[in-house]
């Protein structure tokens, strides 16, 4: 039976588990799970720091011993010993290694008292948290109690660690797995780029370990089998960090989790390991020597794998989505996903890792002239890490700074300095080699040294001035072939049976291609087909694209075709070596993938599912010949682009909200001026909603036009006509080019102008006409004909005063056809793909749209705890990372159960906030009412508070902050209020109400933003205060799903 | 300015690469060892005289070369392949690059080398004689050479690792430990002086006679390189040393034990290798990750089964890994407990040498 609330996932599908519950995972609803199912035992040690937790407050609560669970993996003992610190430290002693100096803290005082004894500067961790969340360096007193502070609140048990900064050390971590019958194996060692003080989400990190003696690393291993003991996780996964003073090699032990982490699964796709899969066959009692290795198949698992390659993990950051948080880094993790690439040397690794990024980078490359940085702040850059450091060293270095200045004052390994050293060298051979200027060309042995340090296609085009097709002839025509080697966990000792490639250029390629005569003479055939992958993690491109890319492999492979994965993301199913039938590691930029298809010439290449990244690829590689199955590009670009569409809008005779696009601040005001404002304002060619804006004047319009220019130069501004209140719709679809039947229509609970990435939206809609919901049907149908779509559409709709407007459409796999086909039952990606291949949705058996006979809610979920400062409005710019699912009999306990997944606990009694802006101030009088008769006492600011009184309800008002009433900031700090209600306006009040959010965010109270939210709120709470929550696995709705539609 | 070598094996397979090291021109057996860490080590252990090791961890010399991490007094291996030298030294410990070193010990080294294509090919077609050489580039004259070289079958190695005369390694310790020196790694005199031993270092050439003159309370039987068949004074001696002092065989050492024993030896394919290789103690059941660098084994069907018997095997490819005697105080393992490189796991193994020279007393 499996637990999870996120939608996106691969386990959650009806097929993985026996019983399958999309539930909040909290002790709670985790009780009645194990009330219904009475599980003999519990695994905890899979799900992160959220699987930990709730299983741990699962045994305090008497749950597992009430109902016979055993806790299987690592025991309450074992979880307690790891996570607190004070037991940590003492199992450490205990076994005679070494930490670092430390203390902990329950308050203020005691914090101080440490301060005294260690010295600074310190770490300050809270325990029990995820991510690190709220702890900091502290340089100063100052900055000490401040973050000592904060700690102590956002503790779970309100405690803190003060350590000896040991910033600048050394960083490494060991993954270690080890059975019931006591053998230990460490899978992969892993060094960090960036030293300590970074979190190591956010550090570049490396594996193997480079820079360890023999001597060094296997005192580290003894170090890591010693603590699995001690810790006494019996059976699993366990990632232990170290830190290694680089002036006399003292090693203290940083931390363990005694559970697979982020760097397992990284550490699984480095070394061919899987890691996660085979801690679960020994939770049920299985020893590693009884479990094969996969790959070999001759040997056993119990082993430790040894590899013949470099990988570089690089995080990816969004800082420019939360333009309040500094980019600077520290140990609390502010990445949002990661890429890793693999290579036979370290700088081919880190060139491969800098471009699969997809930030605009095609290696370390020249983005910005170093010459034009100044030095202070090219050294500001090097003294605080940031996300973007690793290029300010190769500036460093091209300005004339040595090794031995930028290690001391980074703390990086002179040893890393010194390949990006080399890089910088071949980059300044290279740029000698530009024909028409020096009379030297390019000669195929320096262009294949150049490959061979990582250098994509287009540096070298940039370096040498030309352009990066003619570099991709020159390397075809004098045979300098990319080669493909496996990832095998043996060092090519044994045979592997695993095809996982990467790319370089080596004298040997290591490819199996299957030849079969290629369909009607087409140079591409053998009956495979090749499917781009989502690259890594960001907002607005999560793993719902990886969903549909392991769904596309799935159904093709029932089709029988051979299954082609390109993905650079270790976080994904997609990137698991047995999801399709070859894997290659790769980044997917243009000539990464070229570089495939030309070693696989697959009869299809699909562009679909895997977000914006493959899509943008797709022009290039059909114009270079690659045959690109489903919807044609043509009909992509006529969705994408705003001349187009509009024309395909007009011959449908659909509404669009009046828009136009400008190139001068001119054409905006003009444009503006006409349409009238608010006006939905945003750069074109951007992702996830990025810079867009609301716009109620003038002078904002011009303030945006001038950040616009920055975001995205030599392109058109957008500007729609806002509709303000409108009710916005989602829809999925899926057609076949003939017939199109509709996935899914949701409703976003949020108006329109929240972007629909952070919207909550429930399927089926539920405030929807049906003369409306025909209407959206019958546009769906017409516009997926016209683009003669084929696979899968999105399509966003507005509707306002009874008229359906269209917003956007995208015909592509979106972000919430894992959640439709959660709802449903559907699974739409793999019907897509199948069409794809040719079949149609007749043949397929799906012409019916599927009716529901109950209630789904999708709720986002938002990574404001991570960025202080950050305040946590929602727009039209997209912030969230994830969602969560909440499914029940009515839209009430549905979305009850989707904010309660969220994190976003409401309340049964108690204290509510309220202040909203004027605009809705007739709206939260029944709202503040139904809280009323509820039993809730309502507080509220004075013009709330005045509306809610002159209506007859009992309300309790306080006063301003900025005119010095704290009532209400005192009343959140000592956990009196139970939820906020508050509705930002564009300006006024926003100064006071920063704060009372932040708050909330800190002590991890719910806080509404909008009134649509509000209304849903109060119907969840009525809900569950009616009748008990109840829990059912999704298997049980899918089935009275399919008797309902038969 | 890079200096071009060649790396040619005798069925014609050839790889270019750059040199780095010492100048010249070397035969032996090409192996590949799958360590990521220790090459240090692997450099200095006598048992690769004869051969040319290539490194499958492409990243070699990262951190230099100090001077604590070395398991005899100079490298012996005839060269050493690698896919890319570092072009810097990182670590508190090293005093100097790995190139340096080579060069000062005349040891041949070449780097840019696809030693992944190079280890799949003696996987597949077995470890075979091969040829280093900056100096003579033509592959037509280069195959000659390599074709007319000696191979390790029949060669007796030990002879020309090991330095003549006794040497007392330390002076205290509760048991008198000899060493039968066939090349032995300076980790195992460590790890007995570990566990209170008196360590007296003999060559092999030592006839048993003398040996028993020293009163040993135990004969460690050494590493050490080459065809265990070829020494043919060592397998004569231990066979009189059996039954009259507890005796613990390491590597070449269980060779010569299975040898004296009345058994037989076979050269394995490309043999293992590495620092990863999961072996079963078949008592216990414990499994070890041990280091390993052997390419010739005991054939366990050649011993009486009523006299020896197989306590451990390699979980890999089933091979035997360790045997004892059933009734004299005598046994060995194929592996290397004292690890250096590699894991301490299977370092209980001196603590077993130990309880059986304790049972003397007893």
């Amino acid at each position: 039976m499996l637990v999870n609330s996120n939608p996106a996932t691969i386990m959650t599908d009806p097929e993985i588990a026996d019983a399958t519950y999309i539930e909040p995972i909290t002790p709670e609803i985790v009780e009645k799970i194990i009330e219904k199912e009475r599980p003999d035992a519990l695994l905890p040690t899979l799900g992160g720091q959220t699987g930990l937790n709730t299983a741990m407050k699962l045994v305090e609560k008497g749950v597992l011993d009430k109902y016979q669970v055993k806790m299987i993996g690592a025991d309450y003992k074992a979880i307690k010993k790891s996570e607190n610190r004070e037991e940590f430290k003492k199992a450490m002693q205990k076994i005679g290694l070494d930490l670092p100096k430390s203390a902990l803290a329950r308050s203020m005082e005691k914090a101080k008292e440490a301060l005294e004894t260690i010295g600074l500067p310190l770490i300050i961790r809270p325990s029990f948290t995820l991510g690190g969340t709220g702890g900091g360096i502290a340089a100063t007193e100052k900055e000490f109690e401040q973050i000592a502070a904060m700690g102590i609140q956002n503790s779970m048990i309100n405690e803190i660690l003060i350590e000896e900064s040991i910033v600048g050390w050394k960083e490494y971590e060991l993954e270690v797995m080890r059975d019931s019958k006591d053998n230990v194996v460490i899978i992969c060692s892993i060094e960090n780029f960036d030293p300590m003080g970074i979190h190591t989400g956010d550090s570049i990190t490396v594996a193997p370990a480079q820079t360890l003696t023999d001597k060094e690393y296997q005192e580290m291993r003894d170090a890591a089998i010693r603590i699995i003991r001690e810790i006494g996780v019996e059976t699993g996964g366990s990632n232990i960090q170290f830190a290694v003073n680089p002036k006399d090699g003292r090693m203290v032990v940083i931390e363990m989790n005694p559970r697979v982490s982020r760097s397992s699964a990284l550490a699984s796709k480095a070394t061919g390991f899987p890691i996660a899969k085979f801690a679960a066959k020994l939770a049920v009692g299985y020893t590693l020597d009884e479990i094969r290795n996969d790959i070999t198949k001759e040997t056993p698992a119990s082993f430790e794998p040894t590899i013949d390659y470099c990988v570089v993990k690089i995080p990816r950051f969004t800082f420019e989505k939360f333009p309040e948080a500094e980019d600077i880094l520290g140990i609390s993790m502010k990445s949002v996903g990661e890429t890793m690439a693999i290579g036979r040397t370290f700088k081919e690794a880190l060139q491969k890792g800098l471009r699969g990024l997809e930030v605009g980078h095609s290696g370390l490359d020249n983005k910005k002239d170093y010459k034009q940085i100044p030095d202070d702040k090219l050294l500001n850059k090097l003294k605080e890490p940031n996300a973007s450091r690793i290029f300010y060293i190769k500036y460093a270095i091209q300005k004339g700074m040595t090794r031995q200045e930028i290690s001391d004052i980074t703390k990086i390994d002179p040893w890393f300095i010194k390949n990006i050293e080399e890089i910088i060298s071949l980059e300044n051979i290279l740029s000698l080699a530009v024909s028409h200027k020096n009379g030297r060309s390019l000669d195929s042995s320096l262009l294949l040294k150049a490959k061979q340090y990582g250098f994509s296609d287009k540096q070298i085009a940039d370096l040498v001035e030309r352009d990066e097709l003619s570099i991709r002839e020159q390397r075809k025509s004098c045979g300098i072939k990319t080669t493909y080697k496996m990832v095998d966990t043996c060092a090519a000792e044994f045979e592997a049976y695993t095809p996982y490639y990467y790319s370089t250029y080596e004298s040997e390629d290591e490819t199996r291609i299957i030849k079969k005569s290629a369909r009607g003479g087409s140079a591409y055939g053998g009956n495979k087909i090749m499917i781009l992958g989502d690259g890594p993690n960001r907002i607005g491109q999560g793993i719902e694209f990886d969903y549909c890319c392991c769904h596309a492999s799935f159904a093709l492979k029932e089709l029988g075709y051979e299954t082609i994965m390109v993905n650079s993301n270790p976080e994904t199913v997609s990137t698991d070596y047995d999801t399709s039938d070859k894997l290659y590691f790769e980044p997917l930029t243009f000539e990464d993938v070229m570089n495939i298809v030309d070693k696989e010439k697959p009869q299809g290449v699909i562009v679909q599912f895997g977000g914006q990244t493959p899509l943008n690829l797709a022009k290039r590689l059909k114009d270079a010949g690659v045959p690109i199955i489903g919807t044609s590009v043509e009909s992509i670009d006529k969705a994408e682009d705003r001349e187009k569409f509009a024309k395909v809008i007009k011959k449908l005779r659909i509404s669009q909200p009046p828009n136009g696009s400008a190139l001068s601040k001119e054409d905006a005001k003009k444009i503006a001026k006409r349409i009238g404002y608010p006006v939905l304002v945003r750069p074109s060619y951007v992702l996830g909603g990025r810079a867009m804006r609301i716009i109620y004047n003038e002078e904002s319009l011009n303030a945006f036009m001038k950040e616009a220019k920055e975001v995205s130069a030599e392109k058109p501004v957008l500007i729609d006509k806002f509709l303000d209140d409108a009710c916005e719709i989602d829809v999925d679809a899926i057609s076949d080019g003939s017939v199109t039947v509709i996935g899914g229509i949701m409703e976003h609970i949020e108006e329109a102008g929240i972007h629909s990435g952070d919207s909550a939206c429930v399927l089926p809609p539920h405030t929807l006409s049906d003369e409306i919901i025909a209407m959206i049907k019958k546009y769906t149908y017409a516009i997926s004909k016209e683009l003669k779509v084929k696979g899968l559409i999105n399509i966003q709709f507005a509707i306002k005063n009874d008229i359906v407007y269209i917003l956007e459409v995208n015909p592509r796999a979106s972000r919430t056809v894992p959640f439709v086909s959660k709802a449903t039952g559907v699974p739409l990606a793999k019907l897509a793909a199948k069409i794809m291949a040719g079949k149609t949705l007749k043949e397929l058996g799906f012409t019916r749209e599927i009716e529901l006979s109950h209630v789904c809610v999708k709720e986002s979920v938002l990574p404001f705890s991570r960025f202080s400062g950050v305040d946590i409005i929602l727009g039209p710019e997209m912030k969230s990372t994830g969602e969560v699912m909440g499914i029940d009999q009515s839209f009430g306990v549905a979305f009850y159960k989707s904010q309660l997944a969220a994190n976003q606990m409401l309340p049964v009694k108690g204290k509510i906030f309220i202040s909203v802006k004027n605009d809705d101030k007739r709206d939260i009088v029944f709202i503040a009412k139904r809280l009323c008769d509820m039993g809730f006492e309502i507080i509220a600011t004075k013009g709330t508070g005045k509306v809610l009184a002159s209506n007859d309800i009992k309300v309790q008002i306080v006063g301003k902050i900025k005119e010095g009433d704290k009532k209400i900031l005192d009343l959140i700090s000592k956990g009196d209020i139970t939820l906020i209600i508050n509705t930002p306006s564009g300006t006024i009040g926003h100064s006071d109400m920063k704060p009372i959010r932040s708050l909330a965010v800190n002590k991890g109270i719910s806080c509404i933003t909008t009134i649509q939210g509000a209304q849903a709120a109060v119907n969840g709470i009525e809900s569950v205060m009616k009748s008990e929550i109840s829990v059912r696995p999704i298997q049980e709705y899918i089935s009275a799903v399919a008797a309902k539609n038969r | 300015m890079i200096n071009k070598a060649k790396l040619m094996l005798e069925d014609g397979m050839v790889f270019e690469g750059a040199s780095f090291g010492a100048q010249g021109e070397r035969c032996g057996e090409a192996v590949f060892n799958t360590s990521m860490t220790g090459y240090q080590e692997i450099i200095t252990d006598p048992s690769y005289k004869g051969q040319i090791v290539a490194m499958t961890y492409p990243l070699i010399g990262n951190y230099g070369v100090n001077t604590e991490d070395v398991e005899s007094r100079k490298p012996f291996l005839e060269a050493f392949v690698i896919k890319e030298l570092s072009g810097i030294t990182s670590s508190w410990r090293s005093v100097k690059s790995l190139g340096s070193y080579l060069g000062e010990n005349g040891i041949l080294g070449i780097e840019g080398i696809d030693t992944r294509s190079l280890t799949k090919h003696i996987r597949l077609s077995g470890a075979m004689k091969a040829i280093v050489s900056t100096e003579e580039l033509d592959d037509k004259k280069l195959l000659d050479k390599v074709k007319a070289s000696s191979g390790l079958l029949g060669r007796d190695l030990v002879k020309e690792v090991i330095e003549p005369g006794i040497s007392q390694w330390n002076n205290q310790g509760k048991y008198k430990v000899v060493v039968l020196d066939c090349g032995v790694k300076f980790n195992i005199l460590r790890e007995l002086v570990k566990r209170s031993c008196r360590v007296t270092v003999v060559p092999a050439t030592m006839l048993a006679a003398d040996i028993l003159k020293l009163k040993p309370d135990g004969v460690l039987i050494s590493n050490g390189p080459g065809d265990p068949a070829a020494v043919k004074y060592l397998i004569s001696t231990v066979k009189n040393l059996l039954g009259k002092v507890p005796m613990f065989g390491i590597c070449l050492g269980q060779q010569i034990l299975g040898l004296a024993m009345g058994g037989e030896t076979h050269k394995l394919k490309f043999g293992h290798h590495g620092a990863n290789h999961p072996v079963k103690n078949l008592k216990t059941g414990v499994i070890s990750i041990t280091s390993q660098n052997h390419g010739f084994s005991v054939r366990m069907d050649s011993l009486k089964s009523d006299e020896v018997e197989v306590t451990h095997i390699n979980l890999n490819d089933n091979t035997p890994e360790g045997m004892r005697h059933k009734k004299l105080p005598v046994f060995s393992v194929q592996f290397h407990p004292e690890a250096s490189p590699g894991p301490h796991d299977a370092g209980y193994l001196f603590g077993q040498f130990i309880s059986m020279m304790e049972a003397k007393y007893a």
